[in-house]
């Protein structure tokens, strides 16, 4: 516990130093993998975790990133404002997810996940009066942007979102570090490494497994708002199938069911 | 009526390439318990080397038997090599790697060829041909017909040949099958060499109309399981009537719904996909399948 | 001259040690019963000796040490090994299964599966059927009629009477007596020691992983403690 502790105070200071050694460029680079890196702790939630398969995690990336354009275009939301409301949505979508998967087992689940992720981006195309159809929807340069016309803390409009991104990167990786040392966490890896063994044992599985997709779902959702906003631009095929593919890989290579997995190898 | 009847035939022609690769995608579950997620890729790069014979020169059907032997080796090699390691191991490790191939496959065609689509010459020609006063594309037909001969050749290898009653038998009962004196090993990778070929078949087949590049085939791959799931995973029958059932439906859906059009075409394939599996889990022809506790 | 022997054989799953170090011989023509409580090792010995799992020390057959053994290569060096459970293709016709049993020789010879339809009627009347269909006697049957068509040297049963009425399991084993007298060699696993032993010719009785007791089945009838342990009286 406290090697881990102490690698997480070291990754800390790692985060804060980088910015102010590495270009602009490089900079806003490296928010976008944070956007990334808190929807793979999602999946690895799910996945890791739970033991759910899933390669379709990009369809609530999308979720999140196009409630946070929508309001943020449509509505008039700051965009700060946007995350939590990100988070909510993509996290009750996957509770409503969570329900039917429980009915599907291991291949199955990965199948029918793999198939939302590739029809995803016809469907937003297809609710074109929703989500802006393929043109999509541009963030930049709106005024509901708080990082635009940088000065904030002294930072450049990069640096802002490096630093939202990974302080709520930050923020959210203790949120599942805590998560998965509790009670949350060891139901789910009993229910993972043995169904039957963890019913017999008072546990759940309905409940947990359920939990488990709009937990990671909220997670990716969030991720999905910080991306939207550092990109600033949501389209249909800015969420393909490989998106899916590579978070689940991003998952398995930098966690596979220890969030302490090293967090390095995901970059 | 006479385009109902031209939606069916073109139905069948795509739903002739989708029960291909949905034949291969269930050979492969079938013995191995495996879902390919990379069977469409494996079927693109088919056709890509089909396409390069060609455009050195070699007529169609040389350059279409030389393919399909080829992909049988490559099928047998990736199994031997790749997959077998690792078959035995947890369910997750087993999808990434497919879906590594997945991945790798199309950027090795990427690499090797561009990702700039390419005119693939098929071997029939586009010119509509009349019968019965009703017109219909050549192709289609041609395609139906390459379909049905391939499904017809398979089946007698697997019901009436010792070699398929081998490979039934490994798939059925591995341990049993090892008692009786088959190499179980060697006919699981047999397996992949057949589903590559049936797959290779349906590249090709699919090149001519959807145009030859690295992403040819993921939109077939994903009517290809709506086909697998609908006839049910362990059914090879179950595969070929899914396929052509979904080619069917899929275009009378497409044409006379018009909410639907052409643009929800995948969606509908999908909800094909979760309606089997949430409602009727074994499909049209599988036995319920066994939940992996 | 003995056709199968074992020394010292060791095998375990995993951690568990299931067998400690077992000894015995089967000579060309016998009738050997295995007999021993749940756990004492007896499947595992029949798994030793079909390759199926992995030991330590020798194996040979008719005098000849085999390494490296897989079930397959057992197969083909003439040993059926007819698995607790049946080993039934549950999917495939019975007919397929029986073609099934004669793989190492190749195609199946019409003779021969006339000759086990001849020994099995039912199994004739039941040929195109789906063989999970059967009833457990006639999977066992099957089952036999499989390692028939093999024509095996040495024919290895594990628990043949497993969950079948008393008079089908005479049936069964009045069949491996006829088969023992066209001159199988025959090791039957068998917790219905009665049973193995008004047919067998000779008995091993392994207790936990080892071979304790061993010799003629008729002086095992008579031994006290497998009378009081295994026989009942």
């Amino acid at each position: 516990m406290r090697v881990k502790l102490i690698a997480f105070v070291i990754g800390v200071l790692v985060l804060i130093v980088l910015p102010f050694v590495l270009t602009d460029f490089r900079t806003v680079q490296l928010a976008t993998v944070g956007a990334y890196f808190i929807a793979i702790l999602g999946l690895d939630v799910l996945t890791g975790h739970s033991g759910q398969i899933s390669l379709g995690h990009g369809a609530f990336m999308a979720v999140g990133a196009y409630t946070t354009a929508i309001l943020m275009a449509n509505h008039g939301v700051r965009d700060l404002w946007t995350i939590p409301i990100a988070a909510v949505v993509a996290g009750v979508i996957g509770l409503l997810a969570g329900v039917p998967a429980l009915r599907l087992s291991g291949l199955y689940l990965a199948l029918a996940t793999f198939g939302i992720a590739v029809v995803l981006p016809t469907i937003l195309k297809k609710f074109d009066h929703f989500t802006g159809g393929s043109t999509g929807i541009t963030l930049f340069g709106k005024p509901t942007q708080t990082g635009h016309g940088a000065g904030i803390w002294g930072m450049t409009n990069n640096q802002w979102l490096y630093a939202l991104t990974w302080t709520i990167g930050t923020v959210v990786f203790l949120i599942a570090w805590w998560l998965l040392d509790s009670r949350f966490g060891r139901s789910l890896r009993a229910i993972r490494d043995s169904e039957l063994a963890a019913t017999a044992s008072g546990v759940n599985r309905a409940k947990y497994k359920v939990l488990a997709f709009g937990v990671s779902a909220a997670f990716a959702g969030v991720g999905g708002a910080l991306f939207a906003i550092n990109v600033a631009y949501v389209a249909p095929d800015t969420f393909p199938i490989q998106l899916s593919l590579y978070l689940l890989v991003g998952a398995v290579v930098g966690f596979f069911g220890s969030i302490w997995e090293p967090c390095s190898v995901r970059c | 009526m006479t385009n109902f009847i031209q939606q069916i035939v073109s139905g069948l022609a795509s739903g002739g390439i989708y029960a291909l690769l949905a034949l291969a995608i269930v050979l492969i579950h079938r013995s191995t318990g495996v879902i390919n997620f990379a069977q469409g890729e494996m079927a693109t790069l088919s056709a890509f080397v089909c396409w390069t014979l060609m455009d050195h020169g070699w007529a169609f059907w040389p350059a279409f038997g030389a393919t399909l032997l080829l992909s049988f080796f490559g099928g047998v090699t990736l199994q031997a090599v790749v997959i077998r390691p690792i078959q035995n191991g947890p369910l997750i490790g087993i999808v990434i790697l497919t879906i590594g191939l997945l991945i790798a496959i199309n950027g090795l065609d990427t690499w090797i060829w561009g990702g700039a689509a390419k005119q693939f010459h098929g071997p029939f020609s586009t010119a509509p041909i009349r019968v019965g006063g009703v017109a219909f594309s050549k192709q289609d037909l041609g395609v139906i017909a390459v379909a049905l001969v391939a499904v017809v050749l398979i089946g007698a290898l697997f019901t009436r040949t010792r070699l398929g009653l081998g490979l039934r038998a490994a798939a059925v009962n591995p341990v049993e099958a090892r008692l009786v004196g088959i190499r179980v090993a060697a006919m699981l990778a047999l397996g992949w060499g057949l589903a590559a070929t049936l797959g290779a078949v349906a590249g090709v087949m699919a090149a001519p109309s959807l145009f030859l590049e690295p992403n040819m085939m993921q939109t077939v791959l994903l009517y290809s399981f709506a086909a697998a799931v609908l006839g049910g995973m362990d059914s090879p029958i179950g595969a070929v009537v899914g396929g052509l059932l979904l080619g069917v439906l899929l275009n009378l859906v497409g044409t006379y719904v018009h909410w639907i059009g052409g643009e929800l075409r995948l969606a509908t394939a999908l909800a094909v996909i979760l309606g089997v599996l949430l409602v009727r889990p074994s499909g049209l022809f599988g036995r319920t399948a066994l939940r992996r506790a | 001259m003995s056709l199968l022997e074992l020394r010292d054989v060791e095998a375990r799953y995993g951690e568990i040690r299931a067998l400690h170090g077992v000894s015995l011989t089967v000579d060309d023509g016998d009738f050997v019963a295995l007999l021993g409580a749940n756990g004492a090792g007896k499947t595992t010995t029949l798994r030793a000796i079909s390759g199926t799992v992995k030991t330590s020390g020798d194996v040979l057959l008719e005098g000849s040490k085999v390494s490296h053994r897989t079930p397959e290569g057992m197969a083909r060096s003439g040993v059926a090994h007819v698995p607790e459970g049946r080993g039934t293709f549950m999917t495939l016709s019975v007919l397929d299964n029986l073609r099934l049993g004669a793989w190492v020789h190749g195609n199946a010879s019409p003779r021969d599966l006339a000759h086990v339809f001849e020994f099995f009627p039912r199994l004739y009347d039941r040929r195109a059927q789906q063989a999970g269909l059967l009833s457990g006697g006639e999977q066992q049957m099957l089952a036999i009629g499989r390692a028939m068509m093999a024509k095996p040297r040495l024919l290895l049963l594990d628990e043949p009477s497993l969950g079948l009425a008393p008079l089908v399991a005479r049936e069964i084993f009045g069949v491996l007596g006829q088969m023992h007298e066209s001159g199988t060699t025959i090791v039957v696993v068998e917790q219905n020691a009665m049973l193995a032993l008004s047919y067998a010719k000779h008995a091993y009785v392994l207790e936990t992983g080892r071979v304790v007791l061993g010799g003629e089945a008729a002086d095992l009838r008579q031994n006290e403690s497998v009378r009081r342990s295994y026989l009942g009286y």
